[in-house]
């Protein structure tokens, strides 16, 4: 997945770790950690304690930031193989979560009263939401593929009616289910101190890394987005390799989706997911992936992702004005996708080399 | 500096992480004088001309300039202002403004006003040259000859010294290249310093005064024409004898087999890009070519029969058994390979690796869920770099930052890796210096006498005539004949593309 | 082949489209030229989906508001105030004979009122109100949103604690709602020194509220009371202090507030899960037809302005009764 940048003699260590794609994420990590630890030295602290309804629990900012970073992590999965094989954008992403919660809820409280029973297994639910996802997926990966309108254009149109289709499913109310089975897959299992939405993380996580191991999609992906007509001389299929990218975001919505509603039982379709698809365009870019599409690093994705929620976290830590939440997080976006650019790396590598060099002595003529 | 000359270069040196691309370089043009810069691919010939234009910086070294002394040449507007202008190999121009918006793009000093004074101002220039295309014209739309002559008229309208053509006849036919060379010519009297850089030895010895080799990046020597006999001069950019004249058919075994099916065969096939259906047929062991004129259809022909194209019609036979061939998955499984004309739309991925780019095509045919190992992967692109002697810094450098040569030989590995039963190859040998031309011929005959069947399109009929047993000759876009035995020769050729025959 | 593509593609387009506005938009029966005998009346609404009490109150003026009741209705819905301007002038050039306005801000209808006034057209506002002077409108049937704050201020103050350590969490900025439920909170604070601990606003949405009281949980800071303006995002905070087991309800460390009387949200403080919780009625509908009756019959409407009749809800002292009669939704 990762590309070693060939190295000649005279480049240390240092600068050719610099042209790593996945320092640009481990850099902002590392920048936000050493701040918030500058201001509160407590920052890492992890503590064990019990929830109100019993269970052991973890508890402490690390744990906050991984644990709400899911449903984005996930997301940037899909979004990553999206934007490399159609060098375009998926914005309808958070319309699909409220599409695909509304979906799973409707399976499990059924119509009427919300009992505290559900009505279904829960498996079912998940099982028909990721189905829904996918067909969702499909289309809007059909417009793009077959009828080559540009990913954003395409997706724009779930984007619009998305939320009020999620309504819709529900006859536009509000259900809502207090089953402890089912928000147990939110917050915490039975037993287990570690919250259980960074399970699904983990889980898609080792999907994605044996789909990528264990077939060719990283390599035909990747060759679709930098070049579909060599790739298509080459045997491919470059339609339904990125039909193929959208019914895997589509996955990713699902399981999101799901660990959405999990959380609260509940779901509000204007306001569920709300600017994920922003984030999740976000990680992509901050991973250093291009976002015009082509080669593509899958854990810098991931680590963008947590970093954005890192900042989600500082921010509200520091009890930022809410109406100058939006602008500050801007403001920290642009530095580090600005320190991120090719030409600025570039920089800093010759940097580091004149500096090792200026040190080494020269040798006399 | 010394009389007459328009621009010197002394002891140039340059290097690149792992590469030392020019070492101690002397360069001398002298005013109105077309100067060849010769050398195979890696010998620093680039390097040299990205140093004089600004792209890269060198380690050390001077230029001097006639009238401006020791110039600094830090960027190509520097290179610019100080008169020396280049036209590139690959057009790098505007193809969607039009002519005349092309030839006063970016000139900076100059703000024209007016739309109608600078389509006079263009249409003036391209009189004066003998260019004959409209300035408002799209420049998309005009071939690609004509595209190179308006990069020249925008180099000349800047009053260079010393203009710089790289590569300039690649994609130019037999009538365009004389177009050129005239007004080459014309540029000559009037004093500028023409630098041409080629691999083409005819066109060398047809137009150039002086020639100047290198040869792994140091300066082998400058040579007036009339001095330097074509062998000698091979032998120098070589560094050693060379017997290319040398007829190489005999010396390998031809594979027999008249008996048995045809390893591939087709009856009426047709693609949308509009050529008239045909019939065609290899044997296995056989080298064909085909041969005509630019846009006669060779090109479309041989896309058709891999599937390249939207195939409309007809039906194929391969060993005697009846398949269906219309996509490039199809073709592959059957065992059909095909190295594109286009290396950079059609043949590299750029962004990926040496190693990726080798084990595409194979992969692929191998299946989505059996990737090959990084060790297997390796194993390959090892083999193939070292059977083509692909010179690049490691197998994981990425494919873009190769020579165009080098380039070539990695797509070359590529289809070769496949073991294909039937190798088409589209000119395999653009962009690859001398020496190397001549170990893929040796190649092409060598994997044909084992019993590959190779389709071999060049634009060089020499080189065909050297590879290939049978060659089907076309014009506008139809087959118009079949030369096999003693009728390979130049003379035929031209003939049958000249339409002897009466239709 | 390129003109088959477009038409797919707009087709597709159009297809979408449509599922939007059936989905979007129930209701809407407006014949165009108004049936003979016809009330006809267009309503301007707040997104349906934003709240609870938004659904209830949607419902309910559909409800009242048919054809066998004898009017002839149009709705349009949107959070979006210049959205809801464009389709009040819409409206006014369909000729409608009443005007139902929910704003979604306060500021900037003085314009479409005048212009309404001028077709003849007659205003009434309900649940929210606006900035424009009270000669625009026939009548406002709203909720005193500052009354609401103050109710609720008003029982804290009366819990008499040792100490109050706040966490305010606030709804969209700048709506009628958010501004009267922060002003009676922050008017408080300042007279009698309470801390606000934190104030954001999680935008009515129960996702924000979580992770805004987790960040306070995880920085350690203290906290006694949970001001939330809306039932959705007290459902947030509370989510947060379960995972951290911070105990919450009647006679617990941390005292839930909220508005709106969902169904569900009274089930909590009948449980003694949350302590207070504020009405906001959203039954105007019926208070609306019966000053279109008075005015159609000639009589003028006195005071124009109806404050709806709300309280709060005191976990110590609701009822299974309550929570039938006053909540709003499914349980």
């Amino acid at each position: 997945m990762t590309t070693k940048s060939a190295r000649g003699k005279g480049e240390s260590f240092l600068s050719g770790l610099l042209r790593h794609q996945i320092v640009i994420p481990i850099a902002a990590l590392l920048l936000l950690a050493i701040f918030n630890l500058i201001v509160d030295p407590s920052f890492f602290r992890i503590t064990f304690g019990y929830n109100s309804a019993g269970n052991p629990v973890l508890k402490g900012y690390p744990i906050t930031i991984i644990d709400y970073g899911t449903e984005l992590a996930i997301l940037a999965i899909g979004m990553t193989l999206v934007t490399a094989a159609s060098g375009g954008q998926d914005i309808s992403v958070g319309a699909a979560i409220a599409i695909a919660g509304s979906v799973i809820l409707r399976i499990l409280c059924g119509t009427g009263e919300s009992t505290d029973g559900l009505q279904a297994p829960i498996i079912v639910a998940v099982l028909v939401a990721c189905v829904v996802a996918m067909i969702f997926g499909a289309f809007n990966g059909a417009l793009v593929a077959f009828f080559k309108i540009q990913p954003m254009v395409a997706t724009l149109i779930l984007f619009t009616a998305g939320r009020s289709i999620a309504a819709w499913i529900n006859h536009n109310e509000l259900p809502v289910t207090s089953d402890a089975g089912f928000k147990a897959f939110g917050n915490f299992l039975p037993g287990i101190p570690i919250p259980a939405p960074c399970f699904f993380a983990v889980g898609c996580f080792i999907v994605t890394w044996a789909l990528l191991k264990f077939t060719n999609l990283g390599l035909y992906v990747q060759s679709v987005g930098i070049n579909e007509k060599t790739s298509r001389l080459n045997g491919l299929n470059p339609e339904f390799i990125k039909l193929v990218t959208y019914v895997l975001l589509g996955l990713c919505v699902a399981v999101s989706g799901f660990i959405k509603v999990a959380r609260l039982g509940t779901i509000n379709y204007s306001v569920i997911a709300k600017d994920i698809e922003m984030d999740a365009i976000l990680a992509v870019a901050l991973g250093g992936n291009a976002l015009g599409g082509g080669k593509f690093n899958m854990p810098a994705s991931i680590l963008g992702a947590y970093v954005i929620q890192f900042l989600t976290t500082t921010l509200y830590k520091f009890d930022v004005q809410s109406d100058a939440l939006s602008a500050y997080k801007a403001i920290v976006v642009i530095v580090l996708v600005v320190l991120s650019a090719p030409t600025v790396r570039e920089k800093l590598s010759t940097l580091v080399k004149k500096l090792r060099n200026t040190n080494q002595t020269v040798p006399s003529a | 500096m010394r009389e007459g000359s328009v621009l010197e270069m002394h002891g140039i040196y340059k290097s690149f992480p792992g590469v030392k691309a020019l070492q101690n370089v002397d360069f001398r043009l002298c005013a109105g004088e077309i100067h060849a810069l010769m050398g195979e691919n890696g010998a620093g010939k680039s390097t040299l001309i990205k140093v004089l234009t600004g792209v890269y910086q060198k380690d050390a070294g001077e230029i001097r300039i006639e009238g401006k002394g020791t110039v600094q040449i830090r960027s190509p507007q520097e290179a610019q202002r100080a008169g020396i202008s280049t036209v590139y190999q690959e057009i790098s121009l505007c193809p969607n403004l039009s002519v005349a918006e092309n030839i006063f793009l970016g000139r900076g000093e100059e703000k024209l006003l007016s739309w109608r004074k600078m389509n006079q101002q263009a249409g003036k220039l391209l009189d004066s040259l003998g260019i004959r295309v409209k300035p408002t014209q799209q420049l998309a739309s005009c071939s690609i000859a004509v595209q190179q002559m308006v990069a020249i008229a925008r180099a000349v309208d800047m009053d260079c010294r010393v203009l710089i053509l790289d590569e300039p006849t690649s994609s130019l036919d037999e009538s365009e290249v004389a177009k050129l060379f005239q007004l080459m010519r014309d540029l000559k009297k009037r004093g500028v310093g023409i630098i041409f850089v080629t691999h083409f030895l005819d066109q060398v010895y047809d137009v150039c005064d002086k020639i100047t080799v290198l040869r792994d990046g140091k300066l082998v020597g400058e040579y007036a024409i009339e001095n330097l006999p074509r062998v000698e001069l091979v032998s120098k950019m070589l560094g050693k004898e060379l017997d290319d004249m040398a007829d190489i058919k005999n010396d390998i075994p031809v594979f027999n087999e008249e008996k048995a099916a045809p390893v591939y065969e087709v009856k009426n096939l047709s693609s949308t890009e509009g050529i008239e259906p045909f019939d065609f047929y290899i044997r296995r062991g056989e080298v064909n070519g085909f041969t005509g004129l630019l846009g006669s259809g060779r090109s479309e022909s041989v896309r058709a029969i891999f599937g390249a194209d939207k195939v409309t019609g007809g039906e194929v036979r391969m060993d005697g058994k009846s398949v269906k061939i219309t996509k490039p998955i199809e073709a592959m499984k059957n065992g059909i390979g095909y190295l594109a004309e286009d290396r950079k739309r059609d043949g590299i991925i750029g962004d990926l690796s040496v190693r990726e780019n080798i084990i595409l095509a194979l992969q692929v045919k191998t299946g989505f869920f059996k990737p090959f190992s990084k060790a297997q992967q390796i194993k390959f692109a090892d083999e193939y770099i070292k059977l083509l002697d692909v010179k690049t810094a490691s197998v994981n450098t990425p494919i873009k930052s190769l020579s165009g040569g080098n380039q070539q030989k990695v797509i070359l590995g590529r289809w070769l890796l496949t073991h294909p039963k039937y190798l088409i190859l589209d000119e395999p040998t653009r962009g690859i210096d001398v020496g190397t031309k001549v170990d893929i011929q040796k190649l092409v005959l060598k994997l044909a006498s084992e019993g590959m069947s190779v389709t071999f399109i060049s634009s060089e009929t020499d080189e065909m005539l050297r590879t290939c047993s049978r060659l089907i000759v076309m014009r506008d876009r139809k087959q118009v004949g079949e030369l096999t035995g003693d009728q390979l020769t130049q003379n035929t050729i031209m003939n049958t593309i000249a339409g002897g025959e009466k239709e | 082949m390129k003109a088959g593509r477009i038409f797919l593609a707009a087709a597709a387009a159009v297809i979408c489209c449509a599922a939007l506005t059936a989905c979007g938009q129930t209701g809407g029966n407006g014949g165009s030229g108004g049936k003979k005998g016809l009330i006809k009346v267009g309503v301007i609404n707040n997104d349906p989906n934003e709240s609870g009490y938004r659904t209830a109150n949607v419902n309910d003026l559909q409800n009242t508001f048919t054809e066998a009741n004898g009017f002839d209705a149009q709705f349009k819905y949107s959070l979006k105030n210049d959205e809801q301007i464009d389709f009040a002038q819409k409206f006014i050039q369909d000729e409608v004979d009443y005007l139902l306005l929910s704003a979604a801000g306060t500021a900037g209808w003085d314009g479409v009122l005048q212009d309404a006034k001028k077709a003849g057209v007659k205003v009434i506002l309900f649940d929210r109100t606006v900035d424009a002077s009270d000669d625009l409108y026939e009548a406002s049937v709203v909720s005193d949103m500052a009354k609401e704050g103050e109710t609720a201020v008003e029982w804290l103050k009366g819990q008499n604690l040792d100490k109050y350590e706040i966490i305010h969490i606030q709804g969209v900025m700048g709506s009628d709602a958010q501004i009267g439920r922060s002003g009676a909170l922050d008017q408080a604070a300042k007279d009698l020194g309470w801390t606000i601990v934190s104030q954001q606003t999680a935008e009515w949405n129960a996702e924000k509220a979580q992770q805004i009281v987790q960040s306070a949980i995880d920085a350690g800071k203290s906290f006694n009371v949970i001001y939330a303006e809306n039932d959705d995002m007290a459902k947030g905070a509370v989510a947060a202090l379960d995972k951290a087991n911070i105990s919450h309800g009647v006679g617990k460390d941390v005292i839930v507030m909220g508005f709106d009387c969902n169904k569900w949200a009274l089930k909590e403080l009948l449980d003694k899960n949350w302590n207070y919780d504020g009405q906001c009625n959203p039954f105007q509908a019926s208070y609306i037809r019966e000053i279109i009756t008075k005015l159609e019959n000639g009589e003028t409407v006195s005071p124009k302005k109806i404050i709806m009749e709300e309280k709060g809800f005191d976990a110590a002292t609701i009822t299974q009764a309550d929570v039938d009669q006053y909540g709003i939704g499914q349980g």
